[in-house]
């Protein structure tokens, strides 16, 4: 199973260091996307970007190589240590000068440390902005669970949908009754009016119902409704 | 239900492992990555360009001084939108939960605070001033620095820390400190280069053209490190007293 | 002046920064800073548009800290790589950016009292990344302006209600997964080629034949999965309808034309200027697949438009149906079909403008967006409703509206490419969106009620008192910006012939089939 040349062989031996970022980054992901709770969530997306930032180090590596500082040897302002100690038998130059190409892999390639400073400020922001946000969940809706979140959500836009769509329906009733009379005596029309006002009633009265039992603060709400209703009935009482 | 998110999962990790027989050896120096023009010239060259011994320091303020701007753009961006979200939100008086308990702030604690913060705080400007030699820079010198307020805050109370720092300091400093980056940058280009050639400088200032580049390296780095001081204290004030700046942690 | 290219980003910069001082001592100067910023880079943006069509080769190229390619290998600076594509769009994003500015001053009072000098930081420097994304040449430094145009969103969509917060979690946790592998494909791309920079990498590729290496390959899938998350392409568009529903009216005004429209303009480049041609469209998969994802896209935006009852997120469904034309006109393959692409960038821009700058009018007059408080709108607020409607003719796709024009180009492209099923589902995409927008002038005009009965007595009457129906039309600083939407998307419209021009001078550089290529 371990010769050389099978997949296993390769992924966790040869190629050890991705296979472990792979498997950070895929928990990262994970949690991010199958957790319910909100900070498990951010959790997740830390890993996910400490995955991505180990990577990219992982491509600076050089064997042998020291960290990307000139060694007092290659300073640029010129040597200024003791050389009696040192091994060195370049000539100490005295200003900078350009480094022989032969020794540029004894420093570790610094552009992807560059970049994964830039990398990790930008995670800590964005962390920041999505604690900032937790916050402002749980003050809002007490929870920070997705699920009683989302729960609490549609309840409330429920509430405020029938309080909204009461209001346009109620002056439609309203001018439509005053209108007919007015306009003509007859009674095929207010027979119509009666009926589709009759439908109109049976619908605010179930929308009443929900109402009152949804919100206990649209008291002004319920009593206008209540009156819409009452009056019909007794004009339809003076009709029939 | 976790299975249906397992498998998207799965296959994002078969994606990036199936090119992973493709990729160089690790650690080899001829590497594509290793081996390149931009990154050979970066080791090659910072002494003669900029005379930083510090390859990353120099890469990052100078080379792609531009992404660094955006970088402490970011935190900025992210002090000022913390501050958007929860200004006003939530109650005006915080809810006494039973398990709070009113602390007196401990004297050993703050003795021991009162010892350790200008130390600190002088190693915040080490760390900031010798970014060009050795290991550090704006943001790690920034961050100790705003680490320090953050100390003050936990060992006595917000409060406290925001008679030394207030709110309103931290939005102007975090300002000036993205003045100090732009501005060096437009003086550079009102004196005939581009925006950010800091080897400009030479012309108002009586040093050499590289050493100008030091120099502005040096500038460049304090305008980051004002703005990442000021940013991490607000950050911790904001969400850790839910906005109202009383009463936190 | 020659700096042109870098002022376009130093204004909206230093605009934010004296916002976020100098708010704290006097809220109301922020929208004049604002409004000042913003025309002093849509000035330079002009500027650098002169410069892009007069220099040989068309390509105006920008080395921040003065390294120039003469004397330093590419890639070693961060470099702006300004060709006309980039130009066009960057104009797009400041045009409509300025536009918004100077809409915003009465909402953000409204909406988001006390916050003003917050909101207007937080707007500047949203424009600030979306210029700065369309004018790059190197791939990180995309990453870095992703994230401040991420951030920079976020912020201004949670500065709303608590609802607001919610969504944007939903949207901050995609956003960072569609960046974040952005970020990973970058970096396969450069443990292969060595260098960050776009046209580098080109180079490099082509060089060295890494077309058929498997890292290649895996990052181009990487760099399209983030981006199309990012843009809100159908199945990972959950975020949109409820981040900008319950965004305040400036934000969704800004966010919505512009966000995801960048995202693709980040598409077409990484696809022609990054990979090439070539390399992109050589794999069948893609090329079969996408656009069958595309026409599901389409067909369930378009439903999903059909069953909302409320503008905003009717509109919002309509912009994932947009992302779905445009993502399946780059990947017919096909010449026409990139023009339409391009030219549907600018046009849905705008159309998508004046669509939210309407809304905006509407929920401050109405006090709600819902179709059944639209009643009798047409008398009370005539300007208002012809520029909405300007926006809606242009989407359905009537001349002389600019829509038409690039809603023309798809249709050939995909009929030249022998794609019927995407023209098709543009056929059937255009029939939906006249339903929805006649359905919508029916009410407001006839004063039709949710069930269908008229409640007026006869043609015209609204069944409304004399009070509803009294002019009484939005507020100046908010009416202008939507007429000078309106009127640029009849002025698209009408100089189609010259964008196209241009955008067929940009294309000439890249080897697109013309005809069909099965």
């Amino acid at each position: 199973m371990l010769e050389e040349g099978n997949i296993i062989n390769e992924l966790l031996i040869e190629r050890l260091n991705y296979f472990i970022y792979v498997v950070l980054l895929l928990i990262g992901l994970y949690g991010m996307i199958a957790k319910k709770n909100l900070i498990k969530k951010l959790i997740g997306m830390s890993i996910f970007q400490t995955a991505i930032i180990l990577f990219y180090v992982s491509v600076a590596v050089k064997e042998g190589s020291t960290i990307p500082i000139y060694l007092p040897e290659h300073d640029p302002h010129g040597h200024t240590g003791d050389i009696k100690e040192s091994n060195i038998t370049d000539a100490i130059h005295a200003g900078p000068s350009v480094l022989k190409s032969e020794l540029v892999k004894d420093y570790s390639n610094p552009l992807p440390h560059v970049l994964m400073l830039t990398a990790i400020v930008v995670g800590v922001g964005t962390l920041g902005l999505a604690l900032a946000l937790c916050l402002r969940i749980y003050q809002g809706y007490g929870t920070i669970e997705e699920d009683e979140l989302l729960a609490k959500m549609e309840s409330r836009e429920i509430r405020s949908k029938s309080l909204s769509v009461q209001i346009p329906k109620e002056k439609s009733e309203i001018s439509n009754r005053r209108k007919p009379p007015s306009k003509k005596g007859k009674p095929q029309p207010t027979s119509k009016s009666k009926s589709v006002s009759k439908k109109k009633s049976v619908s605010t009265s179930k929308s009443e119902n929900q109402v009152s039992v949804k919100s206990s603060r649209s008291q002004k709400n319920k009593k206008a409704v209540k009156k819409v209703v009452g009056s019909k009935v007794s004009n339809k009482g003076n009709k029939s | 239900m976790k299975i249906f998110t397992l498998i998207p999962v799965l296959f994002v990790g078969a994606l990036l492992l199936y090119a992973a027989k493709d990729f160089p050896e690790w650690g080899s120096p001829s590497g594509p990555a290793s081996d390149s023009p931009v990154s050979s010239h970066f080791i090659a060259n910072t002494g003669v360009d900029t005379e930083v011994p510090n390859m990353v320091t120099a890469v990052l303020a100078d080379y792609r001084g531009f992404d660094t701007m955006f970088e402490t753009v970011v935190v900025f961006i992210a002090g000022m939108a913390v501050i958007a979200i929860l200004k006003n939100s939530g109650r005006k008086k915080p809810v006494r939960r039973e398990y709070e308990v009113d602390a007196e702030p401990d004297l050993i604690v703050t003795n021991t605070v009162r010892l350790l913060i200008p130390v600190i705080q002088i190693f915040a400007f080490y760390v900031l001033a010798h970014g060009h030699v050795s290991p550090g820079g704006g943001f790690q010198g920034g961050v100790l620095m705003g680490a320090s307020f953050i100390l003050v805050a936990l060992s006595w109370d917000l409060e406290t820390a925001l008679a030394r720092f207030p709110m309103q300091w931290t939005t102007i400093v975090a300002g000036l400190g993205i003045v100090l980056y732009a501005g060096i940058g437009i003086f550079s280009m009102f004196l005939g280069g581009e925006f950010l050639d800091y080897a400009e400088l030479a012309k108002v200032f009586p040093v050499s053209r590289e050493m100008a580049r030091y120099h502005a390296m040096l500038g460049v780095e304090i305008g980051v490190g004002l703005t990442v001081t000021a940013i991490m204290f607000s950050l911790y004030a904001n969400l850790s007293s839910e906005g109202r700046l009383q009463r936190g942690l | 002046m020659e700096n042109a290219i870098a002022w376009i980003l130093i204004f909206p910069l230093l605009g934010s920064v004296a916002c976020a001082i100098l708010g704290i001592f006097n809220r109301k100067i922020c929208y004049p800073i604002a409004v000042f910023s913003m025309a002093g880079s849509f000035w330079a943006g002009i500027e650098t548009l002169i410069q892009v069509i007069s220099v040989d080769g068309h390509i105006v190229s920008y080395l921040f800290g003065g390294w120039t390619l003469d004397a330093y290998p590419r890639g070693v600076g961060i470099e702006f790589h300004a060709d006309i594509l980039a130009i066009l769009i960057t104009l797009v994003v400041l045009g409509v950016g300025l536009i918004v500015a100077l809409y915003s001053k009465l909402p953000v009072q409204e909406e988001t009292p006390d916050k003003e000098p917050l909101f207007y930081t937080l707007f500047l420097l949203q424009i600030t990344g979306l210029a700065g994304i369309c004018l790059t040449g190197d791939a990180f430094n995309l990453y870095v302006l992703i994230e401040v145009a991420a951030l920079t969103g976020y912020g201004l969509i949670a500065m709303g209600s608590n609802r607001a917060a919610a969504a944007t979690f939903n949207y901050l946790i995609l956003g960072t997964i569609g960046a974040s592998l952005y970020l990973l494909g970058v970096g396969y791309i450069y443990i292969k080629t060595g260098t960050l920079n776009m046209v580098g990498i080109r180079e490099v590729i082509l060089a060295q034949g890494l077309a058929e290496s498997p890292t290649m390959q895996v990052a181009f899938v990487l760099i399209g999965i983030g981006i199309l998350i990012k843009m809100a392409f159908f199945p990972f568009h959950a975020w949109l309808p409820n981040a900008y529903c319950n965004a305040p009216t400036t934000t969704s005004s800004l966010l919505a034309p512009l966000v995801t429209k960048v995202m693709i303009y980040v598409m077409i480049r990484m696809i022609l200027s990054v990979f090439g041609v070539e390399f992109s469209f050589e794999s069948n998969l893609w090329t079969e697949l996408l656009p069958w994802l595309v026409v599901v896209a389409i067909i369930c935006a378009a439903v999903m438009a059909l069953a909302q009852r409320e503008i905003k997120r009717m509109l919002s469904y309509l912009i994932v149906a947009e992302v779905g034309y445009m993502v399946g006109g780059v990947w017919i393959y096909n010449y026409y079909g990139m023009i339409g692409s391009i030219f549907h960038i600018i046009s849905d821009a705008c159309m998508t403008l004046c669509l939210f700058l309407g809304t905006g009018i509407i929920l401050r007059k109405c006090k709600t967006t819902h179709f059944d408080g639209l009643r009798g709108l047409f008398s009370k607020m005539p300007l208002t409703m012809s520029g909405f409607f300007i926006g809606g003719f242009s989407i359905i796709g009537l001349p002389p509206t600019c829509g038409f024009f690039s809603k023309w180009y798809l249709i050939t492209g995909g009929m030249v490419s022998e794609r019927w099923e995407y023209m098709v589902v543009l056929m059937f995409s255009t029939m939906v969106m006249v339903v929805l927008f006649f359905r919508m002038i029916e009410r407001i005009y006839l004063a039709v009620s949710e069930s269908g009965k008229n409640l007026g007595h006869g043609h015209g009457d609204l069944g409304l008192n004399e009070e509803q129906t009294r002019f009484d039309e939005g507020p100046l600083s908010m009416v202008i910006p939507l007429l000078l939407a309106a009127a640029t998307v009849m002025v698209i419209g009408i100089y189609n012939q010259n964008v196209v021009d241009l955008i067929e001078l940009f294309l000439e550089a890249f080897d697109l089939p013309k005809g069909t290529m099965r």
